[in-house]
């Protein structure tokens, strides 16, 4: 008898132990939320915020009682925010395409052709990854100037094409697909560039989808080659819409309307982020750091 | 076969094309640029060959500053965001529920604008003669003195700089470290239990040589991209970061290629250079000291 309750003290010490380690855990976890979440509350709740309430808090206040959408029609109407949008959607776009058609026909080769040299080649192309991109910049810059392609889409997109890595992602991919359905394939007179088409790019679908929104995401946030490049607004990514509003802003210091414009910047990719979480994080994980 | 291997080439040629306009070419030009002597874009001319580029450059005050607070940042942000990566990931991965929701809300600042996010932590963090920000708000609250983390201070500079940084590092490791949490063979942790062996030795004996490899792997990636920032001060400090005395070796780079100081391509390209051998030393420094302590 004395021996059960014995066990029974140990146990509930366990447990209360147990509880006491995990409420330590969720409150460290919950901490570290508030901290990613906080900015993106504080751009939302500055950007529902009117001009003049905002001027007038010296001490910021953390809620609101008179939201307003008016500083989202500032951002769009008073700085050009919408062309900033469509070139950047412009420009991911055209990137992205461009850069499926050269990564599908090489992995293609790579993974399915026989030629010579090929192990050489491809032991070169994967040395290229290692490559920073500091170092390609400075002559890219010179060169897209002397091609006198400055301030147009052909001079951002063509050398953010190029990806080194989803040449091999896919190449990986492509090896998995049986033999067998080539040689079927050859058998009934299919030729390669069909045989790519309708076999091999459907069954690797999941992994394009990836690629292409990491490249997305990539571009939606490309910075420091489009500042190079473009000096007229016109054509101006997003990134270098917020340095421009940042800068020069609504002809006063308006962070309300800044915040909008923020808020709008961001939304996008949030929004693509719910949708894709697994293929994203999946993505990311097998090999993609951040810049 | 013949016919075969045309084939290749063509359906290599695009990849081929690109890579080789942009990223080799400009490999090789980059180095030729270096050791022609201040070059001048304007005027396309140099003054002779050889290292005055690189000489330059580690004599001007700019480019000290820059690799004084790169270095500062990347000693500071590294093991700090290692560290906390791998503490939030251990406890992510002792929960069940809400497991998926603390993940998704980690991964948020991977997604999002550097510079549009920036801006909101400048807002944050400043201090205008018309309110003092929120963070100050938050100092002034636990007995402090306000600081203008914009403006002010080098250290205050400093701290936001780092503080950034990591917030937008953090999502990475965490996914990567969690990951490798993960895919530890439960077998060992049941052994272990079975054997009765203390929570804190369970740690430094199985799960830490199991996932050293990964942490390593961030340790290295890390240092890579710490070097290489440069949006997050822009993001921080404005366009003209060698007036904010922010600037980092990349924003360098880019200040001397292109901007108010800019159209020096052979300068930036020695620095651009240098960059490169101090991420190289660093990184083989790194796989040496891995070789010791990693087991695969």
């Amino acid at each position: 008898m004395e021996k059960r309750t014995e066990y029974q003290k140990i146990e509930k010490d366990a447990a209360r132990k147990d509880r006491i380690f995990h409420g330590v855990i969720y409150f460290a976890l919950t901490v570290w939320a508030i901290l990613v979440l906080f900015p993106f509350y504080w751009m939302l709740l500055s950007s529902v915020k009117s001009y003049s309430a905002y001027t007038a808090e010296r001490i910021p206040k953390f809620y609101t009682l008179h939201p307003t959408l008016q500083n989202y029609v500032d951002a769009f109407t008073q700085v050009a925010l919408g062309k900033y949008f469509l070139n950047t959607l412009i420009f991911t776009v055209l990137t992205t395409a461009l850069m499926l058609v050269v990564i599908v026909l090489a992995a293609f080769a790579f993974a399915r052709l026989e030629f010579k040299g090929k192990n050489l080649i491809f032991t070169l192309f994967l040395s290229l990854m290692m490559i920073p991109n500091e170092l390609v910049v400075i002559t890219n810059f010179v060169t897209i100037t002397n091609w006198n392609l400055r301030n147009s889409f052909t001079g951002l997109i063509l050398p953010s094409v190029t990806s080194v890595f989803y040449i091999y992602l896919l190449k990986e991919n492509f090896e998995q697909i049986p033999d067998s359905l080539y040689l079927a394939a050859k058998v009934d007179g299919t030729t390669d560039f069909k045989y790519l088409m309708k076999v091999m790019i459907p069954i690797s679908k999941p992994t394009i989808v990836t690629v292409v929104i990491l490249k997305v995401i990539e571009c939606w946030n490309s910075y420091v080659w489009p500042r190079l490049i473009t000096d007229d607004k016109n054509y101006f990514l997003v990134s270098n819409g917020i340095q421009e509003i940042r800068e020069n802003g609504f002809g006063r210091e308006n962070i309300p309307a800044m915040m909008a414009a923020v808020v709008s910047v961001s939304i996008p990719l949030i929004v693509l982020f719910l949708i894709f979480r697994n293929k994203i994080m999946a993505g990311v994980s097998r090999g993609g750091t951040k810049g | 076969m013949e016919t075969n291997n045309k084939k290749a080439w063509l359906y290599l040629l695009p990849a081929f094309l690109f890579l080789g306009l942009f990223m080799v070419y400009p490999l090789v030009d980059v180095f030729i640029y270096s050791f022609e002597e201040g070059y001048n874009f304007a005027s396309e001319s140099f003054f002779g060959t050889g290292l005055y580029n690189y000489s330059y450059v580690l004599h001007d005050p700019y480019f000290l500053q820059a690799i004084k607070n790169t270095f500062l940042m990347v000693i500071i942000t590294v093991p700090i965001s290692t560290g906390l990566s791998l503490l939030i990931s251990l406890a992510l991965s002792s929960i069940k529920p809400l497991q998926n929701l603390f993940q998704t809300i980690y991964f948020l600042p991977y997604v999002t604008n550097t510079l549009a996010v920036g801006l909101v932590f400048m807002i944050l963090f400043r201090k205008t003669p018309y309110s003092d920000g929120m963070v100050n708000r938050l100092i002034q609250f636990f007995g402090g003195r306000s600081v203008d983390f914009i403006e002010g201070p080098y250290w205050a500079k400093m701290f936001v700089f780092c503080f950034y940084i990591i917030w937008v590092v953090m999502p990475f490791k965490i996914l990567i470290l969690t990951s490798a949490l993960a895919s530890v063979n439960p077998m060992y942790y049941k052994a272990a239990k079975v054997d009765g062996t203390p929570k804190w030795r369970v740690f430094t004996k199985i799960t830490l040589p199991m996932i050293s490899p990964m942490i390593f792997y961030l340790v290295i990636t890390g240092f890579i991209g710490a070097f290489k920032s440069y949006s997050d001060a822009v993001a921080l400090f404005g366009t003209n970061l060698n007036s904010a005395g922010m600037n980092t070796i990349v924003g360098y780079v880019y200040d001397m290629l292109y901007g108010d100081s800019g159209g020096y391509p052979s300068y930036a390209s020695a620095a651009a250079i240098i960059l490169f051998v101090i991420v190289l030393t660093i990184t083989c420094i790194n796989l040496m000291v891995s070789k010791k302590h990693v087991q695969y």
